[in-house]
């Protein structure tokens, strides 16, 4: 193919950062709901975020930071022609979104089986502070999760992108933007974990 | 087709932010199992504001971009204070 094929680099990326403005002013309006919520209900708050585990919460934290670490370096990698290093730390991305997830599916498992989960009779009977803290949490969390899957599959097409060289040393604003999304998942949780874990007085 | 990329980020540089983000990680768990009244809410927005910044400008690399990022970047956070702000003036005043 032969012919000069008009690429634009910075609206690339520029267009995926207006793309996460927007992720964030959605889970900013979820973060406002904790606010507001912990400002009407602040011992509740203090009493339900206790039955929160904050070693799968922190777990889970140390387990984000690195997989951003992974993909920060693996455009350095690229971009110094280190395909195969590339592809490794992508592959190192994915299995901490796999292990986050795990993680996920224990607490939540744990949490559920005691009768904590939104609509539940178990719910009902506590304190409406501890009620809304539950629920805003599943609904935060959860939405977060389907994020980690969706960053996961969309760090997997990058690989895919790289293998055949269409994502290439010359051309790399794919993979920086699939790494933009993955670390707006990184700092989504980043604020998650101490408003929901480490709320203890 | 040859266009001006930003500067490569070193491997260094990417994990001293990673040992900076865990050592902060550390810290706020250290310091929420001290009771400083509200006051705790506010430190653990502080550290978390302080990681999020890091992970913004160094693995975000809008250290390295242009004024445009970092003028919507602000727009944005502007707009999303805003919400917060006038949210709490009708809450705290009903």
């Amino acid at each position: 193919m032969s012919g000069h094929v008009h690429k634009d680099y910075t609206g690339a990326k520029f267009g995926m950062w207006l793309f996460l403005f927007t992720e964030v002013l959605l889970f900013g309006g979820l973060f406002i709901l904790y606010a507001v919520y912990l400002a009407r209900y602040p011992q509740e708050f203090i009493s339900a975020g206790k039955e929160l585990n904050v070693w799968f919460g922190g777990g889970n934290t140390l387990v984000l930071l690195t997989s951003s670490l992974f993909v920060a370096i693996s455009i350095t990698a690229l971009r110094r022609g280190k395909k195969s290093l590339c592809l490794r730390l992508l592959g190192g991305t994915i299995a901490c979104a796999a292990i986050f997830m795990i993680n996920k599916y224990f607490e939540w498992s744990a949490k559920i089986s005691h009768g904590i989960y939104p609509g539940s009779e178990h719910l009902k009977e506590l304190q409406p502070g501890e009620m809304v803290f539950f629920n805003i949490y599943y609904l935060t969390t959860g939405l977060h999760g389907l994020h980690v899957i969706i960053g996961a599959l969309i760090i997997g097409w990058a690989m895919i992108l790289i293998k055949s060289d269409r994502i290439n040393a010359n051309d790399f604003v794919i993979l920086e933007n699939a790494g933009l999304y993955w670390h707006l998942v990184d700092l989504i949780w980043i604020f998650v974990f101490p408003l929901y874990y480490l709320i203890l007085h | 087709m040859s266009e001006e990329h930003a500067h490569i980020v070193p491997y260094k540089t990417f994990a001293i932010v990673w040992i900076g983000l865990l050592i902060l990680t550390g810290v706020t768990i250290g310091v929420a199992q001290y009771d400083l009244g509200p006051l705790n809410v506010w430190v653990a927005l502080g550290i978390a504001t302080l990681k999020a910044g890091l992970v913004v400008a160094v693995f975000m690399h809008m250290k390295y971009e242009s004024w445009l990022f970092k003028i919507s970047l602000f727009a944005t956070l502007a707009i999303l204070a805003t919400f917060i702000g006038l949210t709490f003036v009708d809450v705290l005043y009903r």
